[in-house]
């Protein structure tokens, strides 16, 4: 697959094209139909959840947070293509990947709701908490898979970053460091077209960023981020490929934050109108569900039913972390290190003890 | 025992616990094949093979960021820095990760990791190569700092690195790598961080100095014994966490403190002694806490460094000034 589509001849994999037709049978992964419906479900929770999230911090329920709307494919795809035991290093914009690899709209919630809780995913979770600095993450993941070879175990890992991202030194060492080791480490690109307000063709000269990846001798390939089947495809090969020992693999996922860069940001300052209906036409949620329907697997009664289960699941989610009022004291000191030392325990009581004389 | 150097023991400390322990992997640039430009690992690729002990390509911030992931996936990595300077490419990792993963996970992620550089200067070196500048490293919420300045200490602290479940930086003065020998037991042992090390009991001073400054100091105390003065030297060995109950309890008894290090002054490892001498023992204080340092000044090249760097002159006016203040 990676030879036939070689980023430097223009080459993009799309199995499902924006009406929900099969353009490319050839490459379709061979997914039974209800593991199909479960992605779909999937995408639809993430989507809920993102707009949920979005209207309770409009609310002042949360704090600043990412949106993710509009690049569901691409996380729930990718992460599908993942076994329980494989790794995943996030960066932040990454929603229904994470929901995949185990955690829940509560460590969401709590997380953008301004508790480190927010990361204490459920126990064994292979997945690292968001990585706010730009690109920093994708070295981690280059360890993880170093680690994975050292240990003879089979594990990949996958970590995700944005089109601005790649312009990052961190970027380079990574992909550089893997390629050397020939860790099995998947470079997910989400190239959503813009960092912040700067629009992708401001953030580099390359055609493509799938290319950068024959610099460090590596697979490239780019593909249609929106469409579930070609991001599952493609993710899949990238993990087969490095599971075999063949090292390291770059995904350039082409696709559309549909919402703001995060609820502090207007879009409206530096894109047009008429461009973000052009891509509301490409949902990745919309192309799926009428292939779904064609195939009599999905319907409107379908929808309705399961929007409601899902906004109820995280209606209560959301309640739970409700419940949360502050953060413990203690626990602001008490994973600074394993122990804690003597300067740190006088602080901690230092504010308990205020805390008290102010009668809190 | 035998008879060791810094460079020696600090080998002999990787040498155990690569043997003690198949999940430590040891790398970083020129630190395998060539053994390290200071052939601190000299020998350690050979007797443990390329999987465990290997040259990096040249690039601090994905060395210490994949250490973060090798750490996160089971292993116990030891990077080292060339030099203690050029591990600003890497700062982002060591502030933002290394220190940070344990709070941000609530303690579902640590980062085992030992992060070995030569660091100081008065080696007659290039720019970037005398830079001491552990004061940043230790206003970093998550991170230890260690330094020590013998054979014996540089061997108990490295493998108490080794074993500790959080990220320890462990700063090597280069400038006395082989100018200190000492016996040293050719076994484990372990020094603990944290805890300084009182080198000479003394009634009328307190000297806190690590690194290559002890040895500095203590060719000062020499002459100031000479003058009838008796003082009391603590070796700090841990920036952070560093031993305040020692140095309380020293200043408690001596009523004087004087700080050396060859950094640079202004917000440095001094100014915070001083402070916990104002906070814990200001009531015992025969004269103000002093302090001698390096200039904040960029680090001169060498023919300026003998200004810079403090030496037993300077620090034994200062033993004279504090006594009879
Ligand atoms: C090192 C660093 N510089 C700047 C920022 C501020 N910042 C946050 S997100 C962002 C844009 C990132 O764009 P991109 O990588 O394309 O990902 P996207 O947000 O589009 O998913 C910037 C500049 C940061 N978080 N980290």
């Amino acid at each position: 697959m990676f030879s036939t589509f070689d980023p430097l001849q223009g080459k993009r994999l799309t199995i499902m094209n924006e009406s929900g037709e099969i353009v490319a049978p050839e490459w379709m992964p061979k997914l039974p139909d209800d593991k199909i419906v479960d992605a779909y479900k999937t995408m639809l929770y993430a989507r809920i959840g993102d707009l949920k999230a979005v209207s309770y911090q409009r609310q002042g329920r949360l704090y600043t947070l990412p949106t993710n709307i509009g690049q569901e494919a691409a996380a729930v795809g990718s992460a599908l293509a993942l076994e329980k035991t494989d790794w995943m290093v996030p960066a932040y914009r990454e929603l229904g990947a994470w929901l995949v690899k185990g955690a829940t709209m509560r460590d969401y919630f709590f997380y953008f709701g301004g508790s480190e809780e927010g990361s204490r995913y459920p126990d064994g979770t292979r997945l690292l908490p968001v990585s706010v600095p730009i690109t920093s993450q994708l070295t981690h993941a280059v360890g993880i898979g170093f680690a994975s070879n050292y240990k003879g175990e089979k594990d990949v890992v996958i970590t995700y970053f944005g089109d601005g991202g790649s312009s990052q030194g961190d970027f380079h060492e990574a992909l550089n460091w893997a390629a050397v080791f020939s860790c099995p480490t998947i470079f997910f690109c989400n190239n959503n077209g813009y960092a912040i307000s700067l629009p992708r063709e401001k953030q580099t000269k390359s055609k493509t960023i799938a290319q950068k990846a024959i610099a460090y001798d590596m697979p490239g390939i780019q593909i249609d981020g929106n469409d579930l089947f070609a991001v599952y495809r493609a993710t899949s090969e990238a993990v087969k490929y490095a599971r075999d020992g063949n090292g390291p693999v770059l995904i350039e996922a082409i696709t559309y934050r549909l919402g703001a860069h995060t609820t502090s940001d207007d879009p409206s300052r530096y894109r047009s109108a008429e461009e973000e209906k052009e891509w509301e036409a490409k949902d990745p949620l919309l192309r799926l569900r009428v292939w779904l329907e064609k195939k009599g697997l999905w319907d409107d009664a379908k929808e309705k039913d399961y929007s409601e289960e899902a906004t109820s699941d995280i209606e209560s989610q959301f309640a739970e972390f409700e419940q949360y009022k502050a953060t413990p004291i203690e626990d602001i000191f008490k994973y600074t290190f394993e122990e804690m030392p003597d300067s740190l325990k006088e602080q901690m009581i230092e504010v308990r003890n205020h805390v008290n004389r102010m009668g809190g | 025992m035998a008879v060791m150097n810094l460079v020696q023991a600090i080998n002999s400390a990787l040498d155990l616990k690569l043997a003690d322990d198949k999940n430590i992997v040891l790398f970083g640039e020129d630190a395998g094949f060539e053994g390290g430009v200071f052939r601190v690992t000299d020998g350690l690729q050979e007797k443990y093979g390329e999987k465990r002990v290997f040259d990096t390509p040249l690039a601090e911030s994905v060395l210490i960021g994949a250490g973060i992931g090798m750490a996160v996936n089971g292993l116990r990595p030891i990077c080292e820095i060339q030099f203690s300077g050029f591990m600003y490419p890497a700062f982002n990792q060591i502030i933002s990760h290394v220190s940070r993963m344990r709070t941000r996970t609530r303690g579902m992620f640590s980062v085992p990791m030992v992060i070995r550089a030569p660091y100081g200067g008065g080696i007659r070196a290039l720019e970037h190569h005398s830079e001491s500048t552990e004061a940043i490293y230790g206003h970093i919420p998550g991170l230890k700092v260690v330094i020590p300045s013998t054979p014996y200490d540089a061997k108990g602290l490295l493998i108490s690195a080794i074993e500790d479940n959080d990220p320890v930086l462990f700063l090597e003065p280069k400038k006395i790598y082989r100018a200190i020998k000492q016996d040293v037991p050719e076994e484990i042992y372990r020094i603990k961080i944290g805890k300084a090390s009182v080198l000479q009991q003394g009634e009328q001073l307190t000297i806190v100095a690590y690194g290559a400054m002890s040895r500095v100091v203590q060719q000062a105390i020499q002459h100031a014994k000479k003058d009838g003065y008796s003082i009391e030297l603590i070796d700090l060995r841990t920036i952070y966490p560093f031993d305040k109950q020692t140095i309380v309890e020293s200043i408690r008894k001596t009523g004087r403190l004087l700080v050396v290090h060859e950094a640079a002054r202004t917000f440095g490892v001094a100014a915070e002694l001083m402070a916990i001498a104002n906070e814990e023992a200001f009531l015992h204080l025969e004269a103000p806490p002093a302090r001698v340092t390096g200039y904040d000044t960029v680090i001169p090249l060498p023919k300026g460094e003998d200004f810079y760097f403090p030496d037993a002159a300077r620090v034994y006016e200062a033993i004279k000034k504090t006594i009879k203040f």
